[in-house]
């Protein structure tokens, strides 16, 4: 027994010895740095979406593109060979859990980045914490209010819509089209709260009468309380701003009392993923936004390859709107990275404000003073009829263009110059 | 906002009235259980979910609704049957904490089995094509749908009175529910009967969650929010009375109705508020027991 451990442990020694000397004559060798920089540890982008609860069709989708982006990243050779990896955690669609693991993300994974979010009440908690730890957080998910002087830091993108550029092009769109007294039910938190806003102000061009604003709490499953007053105010258009599966149920509950024969129900963002999960019957007819519809590939080359490059990684399927934000999130801070040819925050931070991209949807760049992601919003009508595949579910209307006209200026916002 | 009328107001109650039909549908079970097991189902939500994934399934394979009306809830009864059986037998006479937990966990366990079988993204249900679309009731236009389910509540809570009071196995299961030893002496079967209060009270979630998915579509985490609405309406009415299950259910849904009507952004809050105000007043609910739950 003592003779074996003896032996084995003047093995290891002997072994020890070697590799030390090994080591020794590489660390004066050329071969040094390429080895060192081959073995660094990954750049991590944290990804905190809410996977469970009423959002999760729509955050399983941002996954699916985000893992896309840092695919090619990789294959394209990634930072001089450094890889990229996307660590994802579900944030429950609560802002305390998304701190929480956001908090988790960049002490414990050491995550270089952040990209994530799919709620405009939880992308400000990220936000909170990102911010102060002088992490680059680029936001996925609608709010007006992460562009604002208040929640801004430098280290925040915001890649997605906000609320008052695409409730300004609906409104502009619909107002003009279907009437001038609008009802609203809306998720009573930040999204629906900031949807109406901005409603209501493209509202004032067109003389829009609001006739009443009824809330409902984020997760109902049942609306058929709220619909007989809002049938009873005889409303030419009816908004509805909720979104996942608040989104799905409402349209099918109006479906089924009737709303339709007499009301146009438009929403400022019909989402893809929930219009697949809620069926044709629910959203037939309704006009809303999005930022990204895979039908406009004979429009731009760039949705092309996207398109081309997510359905053959995923068998066939094409991506949604949320589903193209996660990329596009993913992607600007990886060709940002690239750019700048580091991961130093401050770099990638100047990289970004400089990128002018075209990604996935035509042109787009950040705005100097808010990090806004300047792009053009759809406006979009769901379809019941003609269906060519399973994903085509919308027909797009009109396309208003990107325009820094169509935001809030620096200076509302509380930025100096 | 201006612009209350009575017809409005009517057809608010009467919209509350069809909500409370599907508390109703899903607490009788919840409360058939206790009632006569003393157990608190927690994975009660989870049967009314796999309810809408069988009937999702039978569809998909060419059945049709109204097969899914009598195949769903045998197919669900049958599995609650097998749960009993295996896992909540063992826990008879062990404290009310125990089956609680077991179910509890067992209402997990069944949910990932599902996100796993279906996968996490919900799917659409189509309402059936005959009861599509909203009728005139006299105040207003009412979905068609939402009449069918309150005739079906009314249907099983029928068929339910009548099983448990005109039929001698009701009998048994009564007098089970009030003094099982000296059921046990009389030579019956307690187990037996036990087995198949689980398995009917397992067939109404399942038939719930059938109707339901008409109304909201089918996702895994359906269960979830309606569970807890449940329990309220079986505490309101009392734990283990079916009478106070529908008393409470109704009044449940009444409460919600007008609450939206008034002041939309409380109807969430009402529920818990009437379960407050009923406690004070009434600890055992409206038609409740003293002492089951110790």
């Amino acid at each position: 027994m003592t003779n074996k451990v003896t032996k084995a442990g003047s093995i290891s020694r002997r072994r020890l010895l070697t590799t030390a000397s090994a080591g020794a004559a590489l660390a004066v060798s050329p071969f040094r740095i390429n080895l060192l920089q081959a073995e660094e540890a990954p750049i991590k982008i944290g990804f905190p979406v809410p996977l469970t609860g009423p959002y999760g069709t729509e955050a399983q989708d941002q996954v699916r593109a985000g893992q896309l982006a840092v695919a090619q990243f990789n294959d394209a050779g990634g930072l001089n060979g450094r890889k990229a990896e996307l660590v994802v955690r579900d944030d429950k669609l609560n802002p305390g859990e998304a701190a929480t693991r956001t908090l988790e993300l960049v002490e414990k994974e050491k995550v270089n980045f952040v990209v994530g979010s799919l709620s405009a009440a939880v992308q400000l908690a990220i936000n909170n914490v990102t911010k102060e730890r002088g992490v680059i957080f680029n936001s996925i998910s609608q709010s007006d209010a992460i562009n604002e002087a208040a929640d801004f830091s430098k280290y925040t993108f915001h890649e997605a819509l906000n609320p008052h550029m695409t409730s300004g092009a609906v409104g502009r769109y619909a107002f003009a089209k279907f009437g001038k007294k609008v009802a609203f039910l809306t998720a009573d938190y930040a999204y629906g709260h900031e949807m109406v806003r901005g409603f209501l102000e493209v509202g004032k061009e067109f003389n829009v009468e609001n006739l009443g604003d009824i809330r409902h709490p984020l997760g109902t499953t049942d609306f058929s309380t709220l619909l007989p007053r809002l049938q009873a105010l005889k409303p030419d258009i009816l908004c509805i701003s909720n979104f996942g599966r608040d989104q799905q149920i409402a349209l099918k509950q109006a479906t089924d009392f009737g709303i339709k024969k007499s009301i146009q129900i438009i929403a400022p963002l019909l989402s893809h993923a929930s219009r697949v999960a809620a069926g044709p019957q629910a959203f037939e007819g309704v006009v809303g936004g999005c930022s990204f519809y895979w039908g406009i590939e004979d429009k731009f080359a760039s949705t092309k390859a996207f398109n081309d490059a997510f359905r053959k990684m995923y068998d066939g399927k094409l991506p949604t709107d949320y589903g193209a934000l996660g990329y596009g999130g993913v992607r600007t801070v990886l060709e940002a990275v690239k750019g700048a040819g580091s991961v130093e925050t401050d770099k990638v931070v100047a990289a970004l404000e400089a990128l002018k991209y075209d990604y996935y949807k035509g042109p787009q760049y950040y705005r100097k003073c808010d990090h806004q992601s300047v792009q053009s919003v759809l406006v979009i009508k769901s379809k019941s009829k003609d269906l060519r595949n399973e994903s085509d579910v919308f027909e797009v209307l009109s396309t208003e263009e990107p325009n820094e006209k169509y935001l809030r200026t620096c200076e509302a916002l509380g930025h100096k110059s | 906002m201006a612009g209350l009328s009575f017809d409005l107001i009517a057809l608010q109650l009467f919209a509350g009235l069809a909500l409370g039909a599907i508390y109703v549908l899903f607490a009788i079970g919840l409360s058939l259980i206790f009632g006569m097991l003393t157990v608190v189902n927690f994975a009660h939500g989870a049967f009314y979910m796999v309810g809408a994934y069988v009937g999702l399934y039978l569809i998909s394979i060419g059945g049709n609704f109204w097969i899914c009306l009598v195949a769903v809830p045998i197919a669900v009864g049958l599995f609650g049957i097998a749960v009993e059986r295996v896992l909540i037998r063992p826990l008879y006479g062990r404290g009310i904490d125990y089956p609680l937990l077991l179910t509890f966990g067992l209402s997990y366990v069944m949910v990932e089995c599902v996100r796993i079988a279906f996968g996490k993204t919900g799917y659409p249900f189509d309402t059936p094509e005959v009861l599509q679309g909203a009728v005139d009731i006299g105040v207003g236009y009412f979905p068609l749908y939402r009449l069918f389910v309150i005739g079906a509540t009314a249907v099983v809570l029928l068929a339910l009175w009548l099983f448990l009071e005109k039929t001698s196995f009701g009998l048994i299961i009564r007098a089970g529910a009030r003094d099982p030893q000296i059921v046990r002496v009389l030579g019956v079967d307690v187990s037996k009967v036990w087995l198949i209060v689980f398995g009917i009270g397992t067939a109404i979630a399942g038939f719930a969650g059938l109707l339901a998915a008409p109304l909201q579509g089918v996702i895994p985490e359906m269960g979830g929010t309606i569970l807890a609405e449940a329990f309220v309406v079986t505490v309101v009415g009392g734990m283990g009375s079916i009478g106070g299950a529908v008393l409470a259910g109704l009044l449940v849904g009444v409460v919600v109705s007008m609450t939206s009507l008034f002041a939309p952004e409380m109807a969430k809050v009402s529920i818990f508020a009437l379960m407050a105000v009923v406690l004070i007043v009434r600890p055992q609910g409206f038609f409740g027991r003293a002492g089951l739950m110790s």
